[in-house]
């Protein structure tokens, strides 16, 4: 190990006294302890900072985000609880040529998602030619038979996807999944830059952070782009299952911010499969339904019929091409966690590359030898149910009992073909601001990636931190929070 | 707009409007009970009950001063519970003041409940419940654009008042008719009955402390400048209602319109005479019109059919 010279910055005492490195990739510090060059400001700032003034941003970011009403709500609890979404005052700082990759990697990789669903929802070329084994998508939970045939406006199924993206030790980003249904957290991405804007002016003068305001609009751009042939001046509405769904925030701004209306199940009427929304004025077409109802409550009629969130009729409306549905409907098929091991596979394909970004290693429980070898190391695995995310149904292997292990070989037993196995993933780490105190938690990173007539990915998103020490789940139903994320130009 | 989203303003407003109302009468009773004959007790809880529009058989054991109270304060506390359910529903489009107040006083009335102040102390309770209801209509109307949204808001308090008003008129003067000799009980359920629609000073203002009946129907009836009367209540939905006509402009909207005016005109051009010699029918009119009103609101902005909108 190389000795650093004497004027050159390490690991400090006053809020770094107590900042301990190991064996995760930190973002701020180099395996010898110095400040990487793009969070030298930042560093040299919280220096610099006395604890008191810290607590005294920290306190103000909190009421601001409190007076926004940037809340989401918790299930189990009383119903409907409201919570101030947590967050930590230091932003992650990404390179340009971090970015630079991520963006080639997610652009390339939401092209070939793309193409994937066209092809298995029409000919199924990838199934006949098998990249992908046929009953490994027609057993999927989020395969919709209803769609096949269906024209789909310029075959974008996926117009908005949130990919988590982590770091591994050796500093490189690999995805760890996609969220091609209804993704949420985008409003946080854009709320918490407005606040970090009014905590740390100082900062952004001397950084140049790339701006990520227009995601509003580039998602309007976006769902124009998708609108019905013929449909001069579309209607476009945002669909929510109502006030008490978890992201009904997030519905209600960016509803506002695209000046949208945002409408429910009930506003909504189907007429000679066309799609009206009932308004003091009499009925008004609608054109693009940007929805965040899931598939399954999104049409009584075609799906689940006891689902009162949705539209009777709406199906049929779509099939007629009347009205465009942003994210297409069976679009889950392809972030199964399963499905999620092809994707490099269905890269090669599809587009004849090699994948930007890797994926994490994962084990398919169906094939008798890796389940083999998974079940006599569950202490070392993580395991996920397949068609489920906001990490439940996970077991994790290290911080697990002999019990709840059990009770997951049980259930990969009885259904391997609902689980996988991931390694342990030993996520990076980004300094985080507790009392005065910088210490260092695991992140991840979940860029929002649009896709109409280009793909646009705002330069950034959501960085989501597991709050307690040493946890590494950021889901914010199990304690994870939220930091703002700073690509440089 | 959305026609859900003027459903809830509509009824946020009127549920609202019906809780101050019924804290308003429930307070004024109490405050007579301590002053009055104890035989006619049992008389005024029960026209009470009747003026809160209370419909169901009344058990034979039962102690009418307990009903109404409980009643009342049911009403009370359903009527903001279901004011804040509305305004949870639509709370993007309110101001986010009338939303703080509303949930604030929500909060405050579950307290009070809790701790059971609103039986045991329930002068105090009713004044939280007149002076917040007065504080979000105050908000709302500095706070929030006064567009189509306000304008429902506006429909739904005074299409409650108009409808409140005339049926505690109606079972006033029923149990009152005008022109009889008046003893000093009955003055006071006079003075009673204005209190219920903050009337005294303002009518005091016009026609002296001198009570009389007639002029009683007439000041709450046909005053134009008294917020409370049920013509002041008319002329403002029919005011509203116009704004609606014009922000939404549909084809069939001009008939609600039309429907209030009627109501408004009715008021402004039937001679003192005629409304005096025909107490109870005009009472029974006003209230028949208010739920015309009502169903035409619902018909041509919230709840037509297909078929209909199709055609227009």
């Amino acid at each position: 190990m190389a000795t650093p010279g004497i004027d050159e910055p390490r690991i400090a005492s006053g809020p770094f006294s107590s900042y301990v490195l190991d064996e995760a990739f930190d973002e701020m510090f180099d395996a010898q302890r110095r400040p990487r060059q793009h969070y030298r400001a930042l560093y040299d700032l919280l220096l610099g900072l006395p604890a008191e003034e810290m607590r005294r941003k920290k306190q103000a970011a909190d009421v601001s985000f409190l007076h926004q009403g940037i809340t989401f709500t918790v299930y189990g609890r009383d119903e409907g609880t409201e919570r101030i979404f947590p967050h930590d005052l230091l932003p992650r700082i990404v390179t340009s040529s971090e970015w630079e990759t991520i963006e080639r990697g997610l652009t390339q990789r939401i092209t070939a998602l793309n193409f994937f669903l066209r092809d298995i929802y029409n000919e199924g070329r990838c199934l006949a030619d098998g990249v992908v084994p046929r009953e490994m998508v027609y057993s999927c939970k989020h395969f919709r038979r209803q769609m096949r045939g269906v024209t789909v406006p310029k075959n974008i199924y996926v117009a908005v996807m949130g990919t988590d993206l982590i770091r591994l030790p050796d500093g490189r980003f690999v995805v760890l999944e996609d969220n091609l249904r209804v993704p949420s957290g985008v409003s946080y991405m854009l709320t918490s830059r407005q606040v970090m804007k009014r905590t740390f002016p100082e900062l952004f003068r001397h950084t140049d952070v790339r701006p990520i305001d227009h995601y509003p609009e580039a998602l309007l751009t976006t769902l124009r782009a998708l609108a019905p042939e013929g449909r001069g001046e579309p209607n476009i509405v945002l669909l929510t299952p109502g006030v008490y769904n978890s992201a009904y925030f997030e519905h209600t701004y960016l509803a506002r911010q695209m000046g949208i209306e945002l409408v429910e199940g009930r506003d909504l009427v189907v007429h000679d499969n066309v799609v009206y929304m009932r308004t003091t004025g009499g009925l008004r077409r609608v054109d693009v339904i940007y929805r965040r109802v899931d598939d399954d409550f999104i049409d009584p009629l075609a799906f689940r019929s006891d689902s009162i969130l949705g539209v009777a009729g709406l199906f049929n409306a779509y099939r007629a091409g009347n009205v465009t549905l942003a994210n297409a409907l069976g679009t889950g098929v392809a972030d199964d966690k399963a499905l999620y091991a092809y994707v490099p596979k269905l890269i090669k394909y599809f587009l004849g590359e090699d994948p930007i970004l890797d994926n994490v290693e994962t084990y398919l429980l169906t094939e008798p030898q890796e389940r083999r070898h998974v079940l006599a190391h569950l202490e070392k695995y993580v395991v996920k149910a397949v068609g489920e995310s906001g990490g439940y149904g996970m077991l994790i292997g290290p911080h697990s009992t002999a019990e709840q292990r059990e009770d997951f070989r049980q259930r990969i037993e009885a259904d391997p073909r609902n689980y996988i196995a991931q390694p342990t993933l030993m996520l990076s780490r980004a300094p985080c601001f507790f009392d005065g105190k910088v210490e260092p938690r695991h992140v991840d990173l979940r860029p929002y990636i649009l896709c109409g007539d280009k793909v646009t990915i705002v330069p950034g998103g959501l960085t989501r931190v597991a709050l307690r020490s040493g946890s590494l789940v950021v889901n914010s139903s199990q304690g994870g929070g939220s930091k703002d994320t700073w690509v440089l130009q | 707009m959305l026609s859900r989203v003027a459903d809830s303003l509509y009824w946020m407003s009127r549920y609202l409007e019906r809780a101050e109302h019924t804290a308003r009468v429930l307070g004024v009773q109490l405050n007579l009970m301590l002053e009055q004959d104890p035989k006619t007790s049992d008389r005024r809880w029960l026209r009470t009950l009747g003026s809160l529009g209370y419909t169901k058989p009344i058990p034979k054991d039962a102690d009418p001063f307990t009903l109404a109270q409980t009643y009342a304060l049911q009403q009370i506390t359903a009527g903001i519970g279901l004011a804040r359910e509305n305004a949870r529903q639509v709370r993007e489009q309110i101001s986010s003041e009338m939303w703080e107040h509303l949930n604030r006083l929500f909060h405050e009335i579950k307290r009070l409940e809790a701790t059971g102040l609103w039986k045991s102390q329930p002068l105090d309770f009713l004044t939280v419940i007149l002076e917040s209801s007065h504080l979000v209509q105050g908000v709302t109307d500095s706070t929030m654009n006064h567009g189509e949204g306000w304008q429902f808001i506006q429909v739904g308090r005074f299409i409650e008042r108009a409808a409140a008003t005339a049926r505690l008129l109606d079972i006033y003067f029923h149990e009152f008719p005008a022109g009889q000799p008046m003893d000093s009980g009955e003055h006071m359920e006079w003075i009673g009955l204005l209190r219920s629609c903050t009337a005294f000073e303002a009518y005091c203002k016009v026609y002296t402390a001198d009570l009389r009946p007639d002029r009683i129907a007439e000041f709450l009836l046909l005053n134009s400048e008294f917020p409370h009367s049920v013509r002041f209540a008319a002329d403002r939905m029919q005011h509203s209602l116009e704004a609606i006509n014009q922000a939404a402009a549909s084809r069939r909207s001009p008939r609600v319109a039309k429907i209030a005016g009627r109501l408004s005109a009715g008021l402004m051009f039937t001679p003192l005479e005629e409304v005096v010699a025909n107490l109870a029918e005009f009472f029974a009119d006003i209230q028949r019109q208010c739920v015309r009103i009502h169903a035409a609101i619902h018909e041509v902005y919230i709840t037509y059919s297909i078929e209909a909108a199709i055609e227009a």
